[in-house]
């Protein structure tokens, strides 16, 4: 089959990025496929499985087809979600070879205009700088409190703008003034005895739109019994630029992130962003090619914990948790954080401990709901197809709290409820908010 | 044959009677539908074509029947003998718009369904109303039951309660000449004519395409028990399965898994499997709670005779659940331990259950080549699998002369070369060893007289040879036959 230069790029990439053993690794007995959202909302199309994605890898590698735009399109369709990973018997880096494709075609080839813009603005300004990010949140931050957001809302101005663009202006929190940020220290000392030293990995996401989170997540460590440090060098984990095939972006910002954590000796780094947390655990991936840095990436891996697994771990729930208002609540699994990180049942713990809250099981809660860093943006039909089902499942569980551990699933799930008008009934939150805000506890010492 | 390369009138044709969404010709599709789950075999379609209805089925046969076209009806593609390949090109027919469960007949006890319907959605359908439709492929969570159906497919619970042909009680199916065929039906018992249900049940797409199908249920038993026996010695476990049948006792399901297998299963599934045993039975019975748990006893009793290190019953069904599905992943999990894993389903009479696990060890040793053992012990259809590398060549050969061997031991057991998987295009070269002339002769001349010009899933079931028999108690016969393995 004649290739273009293009195409004859992309082979080769493959072949020094994508291990044949890897590939192999598939035996193509399709267990995967029931676990794959876009194979199933794609009326079962092959062609979106993850055995279907890893055929093609494996025939452009070979040369049996050219990497081209349906090719292409397979890959753009991919959430990157990893559910996969956990249903393969034969244990199938799915996650790791599809970002190793995602950056040799990123390598070799253009992006579209859209697709630039979005990522060239998000990666190489925003989450790249922390600084950067936080000048822009303030811009939202005015823009929300001097009421323009009221009157653009009013006029239907942000009708002008594609649909999940209207949505995502909606369900934008409020941002907090970015000189409290500053302001906050770098330690804060245990509360009673201290049982654990941790570092606390804030994310750029999460610092920025989701402060108050953030400042929660701390004070429930030092309740727990942690004194808690906060690495000033620390930058953006690297996983929304992996993901997007800006592997060279995201080893950059890995090798900061170990080399602020590792001169802290610490027991535990905390983190409260399920997809953060998949990555930071995944750094030894990173460093194939860089056994240093590998090996300082597997002694950060050891080290990286969620906030529900620590705050399970240091028995937590002992506090006498009870909701301040009778309260049915549901948890959607962050995808990373159950696939990568296998942490499934600590949140899942945790919320069952409160009294005063019922916890009702999502139907399909362990499948995507389309968020995925920002696919939300780029692959929007597909992803709204996803939330529209999610959304159907979470109103059967006629729950009023949406649970989350993640920025991304957080902000998409408040983009569910506004779109099924859900809004006066139900809400979405972060795990630690739904703590700090509905449940009182008790120190027993 | 040679593959036929679709014009663009032909391909407008085919987009005029099932709509344009449902022909797909870009590379990437077509790629996505040239494999299954078997090893080394793969075949680029000329297109992939989704009918709505059994009227657009009819018309895409004839369509295809005029221009000498290859139709391969596929389910999920999860078959072990490269039987949805499309060797000969041609198209792929898939089922993803025929899959509605259409009726529940409960005063019947049928189940009538279209074949795209998943395996386990309709299990799990029949179940709410305390029904039960026993076979169970490992594959059932992907599985279509239109596969199941072409395939005659087996299971776990294979051996009290029979295969999909012993559930299949009627089926539309289209021939090759565009024909539709209504056979049997919600009956009990029907015998007028030859028993065309039979025929077209297990005849891997090669006779007619199956548009629709009625199911027998049975009452869903309304108690189970499973245990896990450990054995130091792969012969005891063996010697164990054949005491337990002859003592009168039919379980619902006796697995077996040998100590290569536990070990990636475990790895796998982590469920506190002990991996320095040397094999594993996985036991279970199911109906009145006070027969299972005396039967139940009885069996246990037999492990421990047989000097089974541990038996352990199941505290509950999750626990019981969660051992059945690590068992149904043990052939996926093998390939954690090597590039290819190429898997076989030999079986024999249950009572040489023993002798044959004890010939493919000794096969392996004299191949030099590492064979892992699982299956269904207690029906005899064991599924050696070899963790091999294709890109080896010499090694290739070793294992396709320890596989016939294989064959050739199965078969002078009064056993055959495929119990549940099917013939396909992997072992059609090993099918006369099993029928001899005169079998492949009948099975020929039902083939001419119902696809005359071949068209239904070409290059399955008959080879274009047959193998060399192996003359097993020499070390220097030969094994002269090429690879036939493409890509």
């Amino acid at each position: 089959m004649t290739q273009t230069v293009t195409q004859q790029k992309i082979r080769q990439g493959f072949k020094d990025a994508i291990q044949e053993e890897s590939l192999l690794d598939c035996m193509r007995c399709g267990f995967c496929l029931p676990s794959c959202p876009t194979y199933v909302h794609t009326n079962y199309d092959e062609t979106h499985s993850p055995r279907g994605r890893i055929a093609l890898m494996k025939a452009v590698r070979e040369g049996l087809i050219p990497w081209d735009d349906d090719v292409e399109h397979s890959f753009n369709v991919c959430l990157g979600c990893r559910a996969c990973e956990p249903a393969c018997p034969a244990g199938v880096q799915y996650g790791h070879m599809l970002e190793s494709a995602r950056a040799v075609v990123k390598e070799v080839k253009k992006t579209g205009i859209i697709e630039k813009t979005v990522r060239n603005v998000a990666f190489n300004h925003l989450f790249q700088d922390q600084k950067k990010l936080s000048r822009a949140t303030n811009l939202l931050h005015y823009y929300q409190r001097t009421g323009v957001q009221k009157i653009a809302r009013k006029i239907g101005f942000l009708s002008l703008f594609p649909e999940q663009m209207r949505g995502m202006e909606k369900i934008l929190p409020t941002v907090p003034n970015q000189k409290d940020l500053k302001e906050r220290g770098t330690y804060f000392s245990a509360i009673g005895e201290t049982k654990a030293t941790v570092a606390f990995f804030t994310g750029c996401l999460m610092d920025t739109l989701f402060t108050e989170t953030n400042n929660s997540t701390i004070k429930f460590l030092q309740h727990a019994g942690c004194a808690v440090y906060i690495p000033k060098d620390q930058a953006c984990c690297g996983a929304l630029h992996a993901h997007s095939g800006e592997k060279k972006s995201a080893i950059t910002l890995a090798k900061r992130n170990i080399e602020a954590f590792e001169s802290l000796s610490v027991d535990f780094v905390v983190n409260n962003a399920g997809g953060c947390g998949a990555f930071l655990h995944d750094y030894p991936y990173l460093f194939e090619q860089e056994s240093n840095w590998q090996s300082r990436a597997k002694v950060f891996q050891q080290k990286v914990t969620d906030i529900s697994t620590i705050l399970s771990k240091l028995e937590f729930s002992n506090f006498k948790l009870k909701a301040k208002v009778p309260v049915v609540i549901t948890y959607q699994d962050s995808c990373h954080l159950r696939n990568v990180t296998k942490v499934i049942s600590e949140p899942r713990k945790l919320l069952k401990s409160i009294e005063n809250a019922y916890f009702v099981e999502l139907d399909g809660a362990d499948q995507c709901c389309g968020s995925a860093g920002i696919y939300n943006l780029l692959q929007s039909e597909m992803s709204m197809k996803i939330l529209d089902d999610k959304m159907e499942k979470v109103k059967d569980t006629k729950a009023t709290v949406v649970i989350t551990s993640n920025p991304g699933c957080l902000l998409q799930m408040k983009l569910g409820i506004e779109r099924s008008g859900l809004s006066s009934q139900m809400e979405s939150m972060h795990i630690v908010d739904f703590l700090s805000d509905y449940v009182s506890f008790e120190m027993s010492e | 044959m040679k593959a036929i390369k679709l014009s663009s009138k032909i391909l407008s044709l085919f987009k005029r009677i099932v709509g344009e969404e449902n022909v797909q010709i870009s590379l990437a599709q077509r790629l996505a539908y040239s494999y299954d789950a078997t090893a080394m075999y793969q075949s680029m379609p000329e297109a992939v074509v989704s009918p709505r209805n059994t009227k657009e089925v009819v018309e895409i046969v004839r369509l295809c029947n005029s221009q000498k076209i290859p139709i391969v009806p596929r389910g999920s593609g999860t078959n072990l003998a490269a039987g949805t390949v499309p060797t000969f090109g041609g198209i792929v027919l898939l089922f993803k718009n025929m899959n509605r469960i259409l009726e529940l007949d409960e005063e019947n006890l049928t189940l009538t369904v279209q074949p795209g319907v998943i395996t386990k959605d309709l299990i799990e359908h029949v179940e709410k109303f305390g029904l039960f439709y026993p076979p169970d492929p490992s594959s059932m969570k992907i599985s279509t039951i239109g596969g199941n159906i072409n395939e005659n497919s087996g299971g776990l619970r294979g051996l009290k309660y029979g295969v999909t042909r012993d559930y299949v009680s009627g089926l539309e199916v289209v021939l090759p000449n565009g024909d539709v065929v209504r056979t049997g039906g919600k009956l009990a018992k029907d015998v007028a004519g030859y028993d065309l249900t039979s025929l077209f049940v297990g005849s891997e797409g090669t006779l007619g395409i199956v548009t629709e199908a009625t199911l027998s249920l049975v009452p869903l038993p309304e108690y189970k028990e499973t245990m896990i026996a450990y054995y130091d010695s792969l012969e005891h476990a063996a010697e164990t399965v054949s005491q337990i049948i002859a003592s009168k006792i039919i379980p619902t399901t006796l697995e077996f898994m040998d100590q290569a297998t536990i070990e990636v299963v475990e790895d796998f599934a982590k469920i506190g499997l002990p991996t320095d045993v040397e094999a594993i039975l996985l036991i279970e019975q199911d109906g009145p709670q006070s027969i299972v748990q005396q039967e139940m006893q009885q069996m246990e009793k037999i492990c421990q005779q047989n000097r089974a290190r541990k038996v352990i019953l199941a505290s509950n069904q999750e626990e019981a659940e969660e051992l059945r599905t690590a068992r149904r992943a043990a052939l996926s999990a093998l390939a954690r331990k090597s590039p290819t894993t190429i898997l076989e389903d030999a079986t024999v009479p249950r009572s040489k259950i023993a002798e044959m696990v004890r010939e493919i060890g000794k096969i392996a040793s004299k191949y030099n080549v590492k064979i892992c053992t699982f299956g269904h012990a207690g029906d005899g259809n064991l599924h050696p699998t070899c963790l091999t590398d294709a890109r080896n060549h010499d090694e290739m050969e070793r294992v396709e002369q320890a596989f016939a061997e294989i064959f050739q031991v199965s078969i002078e057991l009064g056993g055959t070369i495929t119990g549940e998987h099917g013939v396909g295009e992997m072992k059609a070269p090993y099918l006369e060893w099993k029928l001899g002339r005169e079998g492949i002769e009948v099975m020929k001349k039902i083939k001419d007289s119902i696809d005359p010009y071949h068209l239904f899933n070409p290059g399955k079931i008959f080879a274009k040879s047959t193998k060399k028999r192996v003359v097993v108690e020499s070390d220097t016969n030969s094994h002269t036959a090429k690879d036939q393995a493409r890509v």
